[in-house]
């Protein structure tokens, strides 16, 4: 395994820029996750580190290496596809066997090392079926050993959960994982899952636009994200348009004066006012700071959702476990008159697009 | 296929439940007369070559193997079946080869004249078989006089010929079978170590294989069976089997011919066959 170093790598097709001098490293044994939504960059970048991309600048390093110009069957990375991308016409075995294969392993020699990397997904039994005859979850375990196979330098993934159905997703990613743990793969998936990319990835890329937009753990995208975007797409956010008053508090676009204490980091041009709907307290009757009035009511089982309206136009969307028994939350209705309340130290203003 | 098992069919299918009686039927009888139309010559053919008497007439005097026995007698029909199985294999040997190329840039690359190539090799489907050999036959003459040799009534100016007749197939077999074919696949060979010529040889062809037997067999039949753009090219002592029993009939209207068709029919079949147990046919063509 070895370190992955991308440096101002950048993609023009035509007059359209994919990837506009992107910056990224993964330190050896180390799991990243590209995410942003579809025509973000994010595959064609994967793509360049496979090779199957010329760059139009900007370079890459592998393990120290420049590996830039070197064409995709020199460059030693695992690579997990979408759709599988299994050899039909092959057994489970002689797939997973592939590599060795092209790395000149003698036949004797590949027999122990495909019974190793089937024994890594649990599918040694199934070493003499073909693809089709099986399921999508076990096939997308056949493309992960096949690539682990042959050690590579590097383990990419290319939206590896997105075919399968959400039980499986689960227990594959749960997989990948443990896998890339156990086994310390420097490991970078593209996804556009911020689930998929939250609970398995060391570190979070946000992409957009052929940019990168803000690079850290799952908690502090979360948490802290840089901008509205950012916010908004690693979770469910409420994002009004608002001005910083004075230290405590920010004036909405619609005139509210909503408690926020101010950040040391806060950006000058930050005009979003941030806040996670679980972070908003809710109780009926209008005895608290945030006044207003309960437009709709959704049940989800563990959580309920609730729409508020506060002042003329300007909604939020509150999330708390569904309420039981005495709960005063229980006998309101749509219409009521609910308030609301939060810690002052919840809601973040942030700009709506972070400048560098 | 009985009626009732045909309604069976039409109705489990692709009719919706709730479609009227009438409607139904109509299109149970659509389908039968369809079948009826494809099958009934062929049954006839093979009917007509047991009957006893020389003029075909209804109801058959008698049945006999004797149409059988002539055609296999006489030299015109054993030589022809010869030189149309050769002339088929070779066809099918140079022209499946010459089609995977033709197709596999109409798929992968871009280039600019691609649309007008596309259609440029689909036009042979398209022109009447004696125009082509009309053409053929003056631009082997042209050939012929400029290189001294020649070329038509040839064994090779006839192979060259239904070569071109048979690229057209080939190119749509096989432009349809990797059309299909998930470039990924390819991609996580080159990602695994394979080279360029290494993931063509392990990978592509392999996964081509049903659009390439299918053309193989779509060649053979085509060149076997073709009269029309032979009839101007073959030269004596290189007759082929359509073109020899098109001579017979000028003389004679015995079964023979039907009895040498039918043996074509069960030649033709056996191959289909054959074919069918490597690719299923059904999903490709």
């Amino acid at each position: 395994m070895a370190k992955l170093t991308v440096e101002r790598l950048k993609k023009q097709f035509g007059t359209s820029i994919a990837v506009d001098e992107l910056t990224l490293e993964v330190a050896q044994g180390e799991m990243v996750a590209l995410l942003g939504p579809s025509g973000c960059g994010k595959t064609t970048t994967l793509r360049m580190i496979a090779g199957f991309v010329a760059p139009t600048s900007g370079r890459m390093l592998l393990g120290g290496n420049d590996i830039t110009r070197v064409p995709p069957h020199v460059r030693e990375t695992g690579l997990v596809f979408q759709s599988y991308a299994l050899f039909p016409h092959m057994t489970v075995a002689e797939n997973v066997g592939f590599g060795l294969e092209m790395r000149g392993v003698s036949r004797a020699q590949r027999g122990p090392l495909i019974a190793e990397a089937l024994g890594l997904v649990r599918l040694s039994h199934l070493a003499d079926r073909f693809p089709k005859q099986m399921s999508g979850g076990q096939q997308q375990r056949v493309a992960l050993a096949r690539a682990l196979a042959i050690s590579p330098k590097l383990f990419l993934l290319d939206e590896p959960l997105s075919n399968l159905d959400a039980k499986l997703r689960a227990e594959v990613r749960t997989e990948i994982r443990s896998l890339q743990q156990r086994l310390g793969l420097t490991t970078l998936i593209v996804t556009h899952d911020r689930e998929e990319a939250l609970t398995m990835a060391d570190r979070l890329v946000v992409m957009e636009g052929g940019r990168v937009r803000q690079v850290g753990s799952a908690r502090e995208l979360y948490e802290e994200p840089r901008d509205a975007f950012v916010a908004e797409f690693v979770g469910r956010c409420n994002l009004l348009p608002a001005t910083r008053e004075d230290d405590e508090r920010v004036r909405t676009r619609g005139g509210l004066l909503l408690s926020s204490r101010r950040r040391a980091d806060e950006s000058s041009s930050a005009s979003t006012l941030a806040i996670r709907p679980e972070r908003i307290a809710i109780e009926p009757g209008h005895h608290a700071e945030i006044k207003g009035q309960l437009e709709a009511v959704t049940y989800l089982g563990a959580h309920t959702e609730y729409q508020v309206l506060l002042g003329e136009s300007e909604r939020v969307v509150v999330t708390r476990p569904t309420p039981v028994r005495d709960d005063p939350m229980l006998s309101v209705r749509t219409n009521d008159p609910v308030s609301l309340t939060w810690d002052t130290e919840a809601p973040r203003l942030i700009p709506e697009t972070a400048k560098d | 296929m009985s009626e009732e098992a045909l309604r069976g069919l039409v109705s489990s299918r692709s009719m919706s439940r709730g479609f009227p009686r009438l409607g139904r039927f109509i299109f149970a009888e659509c389908v039968a007369g369809a079948y009826l139309l494809v099958f009934a010559p062929v049954a006839m053919i093979v009917l007509i070559s047991f009957f006893a008497q020389e003029i075909v007439s209804f109801p058959a005097n008698g049945l006999t193997l004797h149409w059988y026995a002539n055609a296999w007698a006489r030299p015109e029909f054993s030589r022809g079946l010869l030189t149309s199985v050769q002339v088929a294999m070779a066809t099918t040997a140079i022209g499946v080869p010459l089609g995977v190329a033709a197709a596999i840039p109409l798929v992968r690359s871009r280039f600019p004249a691609k649309a007008g190539i596309n259609v440029l090799l689909l036009a042979p489907l398209a022109l009447p078989g004696v125009v082509t050999g009309a053409g053929i036959y003056m631009m082997y003459v042209a050939a012929e006089n400029v290189l001294d040799t020649d070329i038509k009534g040839t064994m090779v100016g006839l192979v060259a010929a239904h070569t071109m007749l048979t690229i057209p197939w080939t190119v749509r077999l096989v432009v349809a079978s990797l059309q299909g074919l998930d470039e990924a696949i390819e991609e996580a060979a080159a990602n695994l170590g394979a080279g360029p010529f290494t993931v063509f040889r392990r990978i592509t062809l392999p996964m081509m294989r049903p659009g390439i037997v299918a053309a193989a067999m779509f060649s053979f039949i085509q060149s076997f069976e073709n009269l029309d753009l032979t009839l101007l090219l073959v030269g004596p002592g290189r007759i082929t089997l359509p073109v020899a029993m098109l001579n017979y009939l000028e003389f004679r209207m015995d079964p023979t011919l039907a009895a040498v068709a039918t043996a074509q029919i069960v030649l033709v079949g056996a191959l289909m066959l054959v074919t069918d147990r490597f690719v299923k046919l059904s999903r490709i063509v």
